[in-house]
């Protein structure tokens, strides 16, 4: 069954195969010659849960439990003075929900969230589609020399990328007013590309986009090598244009890749926040403010911590239906097995 | 169509040579215009690093550096704290890693070689938990280190990457416990391992790998990690190097050059890390383990 999805396999190591595409009823006896006796048996049902143990006990301490805390929280009232006396906090209902809801800048904040996401995604996406498929078809010296490139711009740590593209963006001595003074013959001198946020979030948005394309056209140039070349050739000699190969013999076969890539990343630049708070020194204007940056705002900078964990929780409802999406994809590849 | 199609084969092998050359040439130039994009800002960064002070401050930023420097290096250095920013990531990475190493290893080899009920469901559990936006988990936990005395201390930190760690590391572990045969386990049982010794002198030894790249992945997390660190963690000099690095941003503007220099120290170990492992970094992110 796993078999005849063919994008897949070549994403992951090739030796994996073997092992996960074996049916695995037999697993579940936990020694084939030794489970002889009745107490044997009896120990080794309880030995997985044992095993386990460990690992969901931490899991439900640091995921689980802040979750459910989260809920709570935003029902009560929890400032400053309960972090600091432990008094506890009064409870008030759905106040701080519709204290957000009915606040002009929390929509404001909503839709700006939508739009970087999506300008962000569509960038990346695009990008690392027409990267990875333009790798299948250049030379092998230049692909090695792209590739090292991408692998190197996908190391690099946020924080150091980050601190690289602020510079870049410098008003007196960036790189991009150079660039656009010096190059392109524009007045770009002592240009402050902050005031406007329009332009803050292009300067934002190249960093994101600009970390994310190695994972996406990596990702996507194993899923294209997928593609069966015979394929291509026959659709071609039978007078299909570049549109129509892609179209009905490349993108059946990366359509599943594509699609999980594309769900990461939506997640991914929806809750985008270290490189626009580094970008701004750890204090961005309200108008750089995204979904997480409003509610890290409101919970330490406001001190009003209900009102930052309500607007975490709002957060969680929003991506939820997009990672119910991305789990039952991979639910379907039978990942999960 | 049919009409069409006998000319078409024809036409393609006469032209095909030719246009193929072109259209390879235009592919390589964009192959190279995307090289030298992605590569920038790499090359800014230790190129910076070894520039002459003035020359960054400079309206007239060059390609290629007058002479090359270590000045910025030394300011770098130079900066308070810079070694107990050093020793405080060690210690929070090294021992979040080897706790997130110790018990995904057991879980991974639960999930990957016991079918028991509730095993489905908790893989389930490890993957969405991964899709939970950090900011929102920020606050509670911060709220619950601070009830149980973990603000500004090592432990707190430790704790909540290791946890971080965790589901991305069984996930990729588990990856490596099913590909291994389990009749190799079963002929050491029937030669007289327990299965306790069968794990320790057939499984783990064929797991090494798997582990040592699941603990890169995990370093590289902890390593990279900056807003808990930046929250929790209020002293001086139990800043970790990422939270070290934001000294480099005054109120009077930030000194690119150290703060370049610095960051190519910090990058260094992880770039080499991540070139190990990156193949299997590609594979570990599209078949379910997602990026912390």
């Amino acid at each position: 069954m796993k078999a005849a999805e063919p994008p897949v396999p070549g994403l992951r190591q090739p030796e994996e195969r073997p092992a996960a595409g074996a049916p695995g009823p037999d697993a579940a006896t936990p020694s084939p010659v030794g489970a002889g006796t009745r107490r044997k048996r009896k120990a080794g049902a309880f030995l997985p849960y044992l095993l386990i143990a460990p690992a969901f006990v931490a899991i439900a301490a640091v995921f689980v439990w802040p979750l459910i805390k989260t809920v709570i929280m935003s029902f009560q009232d929890v400032g400053r003075r309960e972090l600091w006396t432990g008094d506890p906090a009064p409870w008030v209902g759905f106040e701080q929900f519709t204290n957000i809801l009915g606040d002009g800048e929390f929509w404001d904040v909503v839709w700006r969230t939508l739009l970087f996401m999506v300008a962000c995604v569509v960038a990346t996406m695009g990008i690392g589609l027409f990267l990875a498929q333009a790798m299948q078809r250049m030379t092998n010296w230049v692909r090695l020399a792209l590739t090292g490139a991408l692998v190197a711009a996908w190391s690099l740590p946020l924080l150091v990328a980050t601190s690289i593209f602020r510079w870049f963006a410098d008003s007196d001595y960036g790189v991009v007013n150079m660039v656009l003074t010096k190059y392109l013959g524009l007045d770009f001198r002592g240009h402050n590309w902050w005031l406007d946020p329009k332009q803050g979030f292009l300067m934002i948005g190249a960093v994101v986009v600009w970390g994310a394309i190695p994972f996406v056209a990596i990702t996507l140039y194993a899923a294209l090598t997928q593609v069966p070349k015979e394929l291509e050739e026959a659709a071609a000699l039978d007078g299909a244009g570049a549109a129509g190969v892609f179209r009905f013999v490349t993108w059946p076969v990366i359509k599943p890749v594509f699609q999980m890539v594309t769900t990461l990343s939506v997640i991914w630049d929806f809750n985008c926040f270290g490189q626009i708070f580094l970008m701004r020194a750890n204090k961005p204007e309200p108008e750089y403010n995204l979904l997480g940056l409003y509610s890290y705002e409101k919970a330490f900078e406001s001190n009003s911590l209900s009102q930052g964990a309500a607007i975490g929780l709002i957060t969680v409802l929003l991506l939820s239906g997009v990672a119910v999406y991305y789990l039952r994809q991979l639910l379907k590849i039978g990942e999960v097995e | 169509m049919s009409a069409t199609a006998p000319t078409r084969p024809s036409r393609n092998t006469t032209y095909r040579p030719d246009r193929r050359k072109r259209s390879r040439h235009v592919y390589n130039l964009v192959g190279l215009v995307a090289f030298v994009v992605m590569a920038f800002p790499v090359y800014w960064l230790v190129i910076s690093a070894l520039r002459p002070n003035h020359e960054i401050r400079s309206y007239d930023q060059t390609l290629w550096p007058s002479s090359i420097t270590f000045d910025n290096f030394r300011r770098a250095i130079d900066m308070p704290n810079f070694g107990t920013a050093i020793q405080s990531s060690l210690i929070i990475c090294v021992t979040a890693v080897v706790g997130a190493m110790v018990m995904s290893t057991i879980a991974a080899f639960a999930i990957g070689r016991f079918r028991f009920v509730g095993r489905k469901a908790f893989m389930i559990v490890l993957l969405a938990v991964q899709l939970l936006p950090p900011t929102a988990l920020l606050i509670p936990l911060y709220l619950q280190l601070n009830e149980l005395g973990g603000l500004n201390e090592y432990w707190g930190v430790i704790v909540v990457y290791l946890v971080s760690t965790l589901p991305f590391a069984t996930w990729m572990i588990r990856g490596f416990v099913i590909n291994i045969p389990k009749e190799l386990e079963e002929s050491a049982m029937v030669d007289g391992c327990s299965r306790m010794g069968a794990f320790w002198r057939v499984i783990f030894p064929l797991l090494a790998p798997g582990l040592a790249a699941a603990s890169i992945f995990a370093l590289i997390n902890a390593w990279n990690e900056y807003l808990l660190a930046y929250v929790v963690l209020q002293d001086n000099d139990k800043y970790t190097l990422n939270v070290w690095l934001m000294n480099f941003t005054t109120s009077r503007g930030t000194d690119y050059g150290a703060l370049m220099a610095a960051s190519t120290l910090i990058a260094i170990p992880v770039v080499v890390f991540f070139m190990i492992v990156q193949k299997k970094m590609a594979a570990g992110l599209t078949s379910g383990a997602v990026k912390g």
